[in-house]
This record gives structure tokens, C-alpha cells and sequence, in this order.
């Protein structure tokens, strides 16, 4: 029996309190990647009310992923996106979403994302994450950018950090442990970067612009 | 003296471009903020760095 929107409404302000909960539920936030980072970054976000997520990946479900990413064995073969879709309407069913399969170019991003408060760069591969982060702070000045680099493999969680680099530019990770030098990509190290975002596009939303 | 990343270089003169060249970094892969804004990546060439700037610049590794 899945619950009124009024019962899971007076929930989440009976946990937030009503003015982070207005603060969170008028808000848009756009995951640019669905892997590690952006599924674990989407439901973190949806578990806090945020409103509106946009939700944007070009790839399907591939069962290498499943050892971190937040899909399930029988979502393999399925566009990122809507499967991720299926999953957050399971867990938070009032959160607005909209999916975009598509891949995010330098030609396409500033429209993809203009409806966007906050911007969560969730991309495995580090020109992806350099070209994005360099065209959102080129080109939309005006808002939050919160980026990851560093998670990989199996060091200590603790180095595992948010930074504000610029006015509107928070980078999350340990900044130096890449996917190639590494085993690869371990599921709570991850999730722990992936955290950190989605702490940070909360903490923004709360006026908690400091790290 | 230019601070990058924290560190005093002598490198006032030169261009962006001209120190990335004396650097390991990856121009594809890192992004370079100037005294609290973005250098267009299109004005690496352009950017002269001047005494007293402070220059930080992230390098984005794999994985996600």
C-alpha cells in the first residue's frame, strides 16, 4: 500500500522541518551520468524530497555495473535512465522525473540542464567530467555545480572529501584515485563520493553554501 | 610569484598555456580557475599570469 502524497508529504516535514523540506521539494536537480555516482546520488535525493530530478545517461544497464550502481539483475539491457526511473518511483513515488537518454556533448549541455537549480557531474570518464564542469562554469555561471573525481579502488574511505574550488564549484573524491591505476571501482567508496554529493546539493538548497 | 595550488612559482609572464606545457597535467582533463573565476579554456593562450595571481587548477581522474 503505498502511502497518500499528503502522508508522505507530513513525513518529510515531520524529518526536515518545513522550511528545508519547501526548500527541497521546489527544487530541480540534473544527474549527468547514471553509474556509481549518479544512481546512488539520485536516490539519496529522492529519499530527501527533492522534487524534480533529471535524470540523464546515453547507456544501458550492463551487468559489470551491477557491483555498484543502483539497478537490479533484471534491468540489464535497459536504458540507464528508465531504469533508474523505475526504481526511484518505487522508493520515493511523489519525486517529479524526467529522463533524458541522451549523451551530453558541449553542443547540448547548457540546454539539457537550464531547467536545472543544481548540477551533479556523475561521468566516469575524465574528459567527460573536465568538459562539463569547464562548460557549466563557462557558460552557466549562475548555477551550482557539484563534480566528483577520486574513488576508486580499495584506499582508506577517509580521503574521501567535498571541496569548494570555486564561488559555485564543489568537487567531491580524494582527487587522485583513478579508475586505470586502481582494481577499478569499488561499490562503498563509490557511494561514499557519491554521499558527498548529494550532501553538498542539500546542503546548498539548505543556504549552507560553506564546506 | 604566482600561487598554484598553494605553492609559489615564478612563473609570472608566461601564459596559461606556456606553464600547462611545463607540467604534467592534461589540458582535456583539468579545469583552471584564476584568482576566484574560470579561465575559458579557449584563453589559455591568451591568459597572462601576473604577479601576485592565484592559480587553481583541478585534474579529473577516471571513475564514477
Amino acid at each position: 500500500m503505498i502511502p497518500s502524497k499528503k502522508e508522505w508529504t507530513d513525513a518529510l516535514i515531520a524529518r526536515h522541518g518545513t522550511t528545508l523540506h519547501e526548500r527541497f521539494s521546489s527544487a530541480t536537480v540534473a544527474i549527468c551520468g547514471l553509474g556509481g555516482l549518479g544512481s546512488n546520488i539520485a536516490i539519496a535525493l529522492a529519499r530527501a524530497g527533492i522534487g524534480k530530478l533529471l535524470l540523464i545517461d546515453f547507456d544501458r544497464v550492463d551487468i559489470t555495473n551491477l557491483h555498484r550502481q543502483q539497478y537490479k539483475a533484471n534491468q540489464i539491457g535497459c536504458y540507464k535512465a528508465d531504469a533508474l526511473a523505475e526504481n526511484l518511483r518505487e522508493i520515493a513515488p511523489y519525486t517529479v522525473i524526467r529522463t533524458v537518454t541522451e549523451k551530453i556533448t558541449e553542443e547540448n549541455f547548457s540546454d539539457l540542464l537550464k531547467e536545472a537549480d543544481v548540477i551533479c557531474e556523475a561521468f566516469d570518464n575524465a574528459d567527460s567530467k573536465a568538459m562539463l564542469v569547464n562548460g557549466v562554469l563557462e557558460q552557466l555561471p549562475q548555477y551550482y555545480l557539484v563534480a566528483a573525481s577520486g574513488m576508486a579502488g580499495m584506499d582508506t574511505p577517509n580521503t574521501i572529501k567535498t571541496r569548494k574550488v570555486m564561488k559555485r564549484f564543489y568537487l567531491c573524491g580524494d582527487e587522485i584515485s583513478d579508475e586505470a591505476n586502481t582494481i577499478g571501482l569499488v561499490a562503498p567508496r563509490v557511494m561514499l563520493c557519491a554521499a558527498h554529493q548529494a550532501h553538498t546539493v542539500l546542503r546548498i538548497l539548505a543556504g549552507e553554501y560553506e564546506v | 610569484m604566482v600561487k598554484v595550488n598553494g605553492t609559489e612559482l615564478d612563473i609570472a609572464g608566461k601564459t596559461v598555456s606556456e606553464y600547462l606545457a611545463t607540467t604534467n597535467y592534461d589540458p582535456k582533463r583539468i579545469a583552471v580557475e584564476r584568482n576566484g573565476d574560470i579561465v575559458f579554456k579557449s584563453k589559455y593562450d591568451a591568459t597572462v599570469l601576473d604577479d601576485g595571481d592565484s592559480l587553481e587548477i583541478v585534474s579529473f581522474v577516471g571513475g564514477g
